[in-house]
């Protein structure tokens, strides 16, 4: 499968450029010399590091009033450095996958790039605003389905046009309506395999310079998943990059192209899927 | 541990001559920007321009949910208030007879008005202390100026006091006063109120993200603002002549913005011995706390704009 890359792209530095065309799934990512490949996100020696409130230590009353009224920093917060020095430039049309064991960093440095979490020190470089589509992200749970679609993509900055066109498409997407008429509930009375389905609906609806997706993928059904790697690899066709964190290789195999590799914060390996998954399943098999 | 460790370099293997650039550099060529950096406030503003949509839906959808669990629905937006001020009225209007000289055809109305105007205010501050500690998980998700939370918070505060101002029409005729062309001042004094209201809402939306112990501290130092303001009786007649305290209190404590707003919204739509003329300082007092707090509000709550939703 070889995918037009660079077509859609209005850069203003580079004329627009013949068509290159790349092996699937990034076997020759350095290989495209026709056309300027187009950083998205650059994350520069990134460093972040998680204030943790009511840690070990026990603290009084008083001395926290004393504390929030001198803004000192409290003596109960205790630092988690959870990402330490990572780099990486991610261009457009890339599908990257972000694997590694709990706990490794990888949704911290998801909400970094999303602009969620300060860096302690370093950066990260975005093209647009990236959208981060996480599980625990929910919408608002005391409105309907239809509400959220609708007042989702106002918060995107869709217009109202924009969403009465692509309504349809969404709830359809989503699958909401298979079983009966959910959309016009409230989302509380969603399961939670439902409401994740539903948010990636409405993020995907839109087109995103970078898309995030956090293990939404996990939580939908056989039939969920498939419509949604279909529509990640539309995304990525249409010039947008797009970061997966999963802990299922087979989702990560058939979307990603190029896969980062966290462990403890750092970075342990970043290149082409197949030789990083290899070294990823020969270190945990060990 | 794997031996290929950081087997790509950064900026990774570009092939096309821009190994050499500095990550900085590579970003400002193609017109990156730092992630989360926050807009300037021009920008900011047109940012919330923008959202305009969303923030309207936002605050009607929240309206509507609201009492969407009650099995008597959205009248609770009407019942709630009222109920308010008939508690107030059986303790201040007849126990403690706080009217102050006024006859009750007058006070009533007074006292209905006072407590909706000030529940707009009290309430806006409420909802901005958790317009973003509340929110987090929209926050979190999706991006889009934060302001528009805290907006939308007073925005349906304003909408709930259009309901509430349907009862004041009712009880206004019921007690025999009859539209005249002083309450079109009500359009005005709303406005002014909305804006001084969204001020305040979005400087405890930015505290209370930060704090949120402020949602347990707030409802006895918005109370203690109610008392202070003359909601259920009048603040000059209980300082100066129950109280014997000075004139400079009482004329103080009447200058506060939710006495003002409230004097202002009285003396529009009641006509009575006690609401004759109103001097032209409330109206510039009025103007003056909208202008000071919505300005100042917004630009305390853009300052912190990229810290919002994070931690």
């Amino acid at each position: 499968m070889a995918e037009l890359k660079d077509t859609t792209r209005t850069g203003t530095d580079a004329a627009p450029a013949t068509p290159a065309t790349e092996g699937a799934a990034g076997k020759a990512p350095a290989a495209d010399a026709g056309g300027e490949r187009v950083p998205t996100v650059i994350a520069e020696d990134l460093h972040i590091v998680y204030r943790v409130q009511g840690g070990r230590q026990r603290g009084n009353a008083t001395a926290a009033l004393r504390r929030i009224l001198r803004r000192e920093p409290s003596g109960r917060i205790r630092e988690v450095h959870a990402v330490r020095g990572v780099s990486f430039t991610a261009y457009r049309g890339e599908a990257i996958g972000l694997i590694g064991s709990n706990g490794s960093g990888k949704s911290t440095l998801l909400r970094a790039i999303a602009g969620l979490l300060p860096a302690e020190s370093g950066r990260v470089y975005t093209n647009g605003q990236p959208s981060l589509l996480g599980v625990n992200a929910a919408l608002m749970n005391d409105l309907t389905g239809e509400r959220n679609v609708i007042l989702g993509g106002l918060a995107m900055g869709m217009s109202r046009e924009e969403i009465r066109e692509r309504y349809d498409d969404i709830v359809e997407f989503s699958g909401i309506n298979e079983k009966g008429d959910f959309i016009t509930l409230p989302m509380r009375t969603y399961s939670s395999g439902m409401q994740a389905r539903l948010r990636f609906s409405i993020a995907a609806a839109k087109q995103h310079d970078v898309l995030m997706i956090d293990e939404a993928l996990a939580t939908g059904d056989k039939k969920f998943q498939k419509r949604s790697e279909a529509r990640i690899r539309e995304l990525r066709a249409t010039a947008g990059t797009v970061f997966l964190v999963s802990h299922n290789n087979r989702t990560i195999e058939k979307t990603c192209d190029r896969v980062i590799w966290l462990e403890k914060g750092e970075l342990v390996m970043d290149g082409p899927t197949a030789p990083v998954l290899k070294a990823y399943a020969e270190e945990n098999a060990r | 541990m794997s031996e290929t460790t950081h087997e790509r370099a950064t900026p990774g293997p570009s092939g096309s001559g821009e190994s050499h650039l500095t990550p900085a550099e590579l970003a400002a060529r193609h017109g990156l920007t730092v992630s989360g950096a926050r807009p300037p406030l021009t920008q900011y503003v047109r940012q919330l321009w923008g959202r305009r949509h969303f923030i309207l839906a936002f605050s009607r959808a929240k309206l509507s949910a609201q009492y969407s669990q009650a099995k008597l629905g959205q009248l609770w937006q009407v019942f709630t208030p009222l109920l308010n001020a008939f508690v107030y009225f059986l303790i201040f209007g007849l126990l403690l007879g706080g009217r102050g000289g006024m006859e009750m055809t007058e006070y009533i109305p007074f006292l209905v008005i006072g407590v909706f105007v000030f529940t707009f205010t009290q309430q806006s501050v409420m909802s901005g202390v958790k317009a973003i500690s509340g929110n987090l998980g929209l926050v979190r998700a999706l991006h889009f100026p934060r302001a528009s939370l805290p907006l939308s918070f007073s925005l349906q505060q304003l909408q709930q006091l259009l309901y509430s101002m349907i009862v004041v029409v009712v009880i206004l005729v019921g007690f025999g006063y009859y539209p005249t062309w002083t309450w079109l001042l009500i359009v005005p004094v709303l406005l002014l109120q909305f804006v001084f209201n969204s001020g305040l809402a979005m400087i405890f939306a930015r505290l209370g993200s930060h704090t949120p112990d402020l949602a347990q501290l707030m409802p006895f130092v918005l109370r203690t603002w109610m008392y202070g303001s003359g909601v259920m009786f009048p603040i000059g007649h209980m300082v100066t002549e129950r109280a014997g305290g000075p004139q400079w209190v009482a004329d103080v404590l009447l200058a506060n913005p939710a006495a003002v707003y409230m004097e202002l919204m009285r003396f529009a739509l009641i006509d009575g011995p006690h609401h004759q003329s109103l001097g032209a300082q409330f109206w510039l007092l009025g103007v003056g706390w909208a202008l000071l707090f919505g300005i100042g509000g917004f630009v305390y709550f853009w300052k912190a704009e990229e810290r919002y939703g994070r931690g």
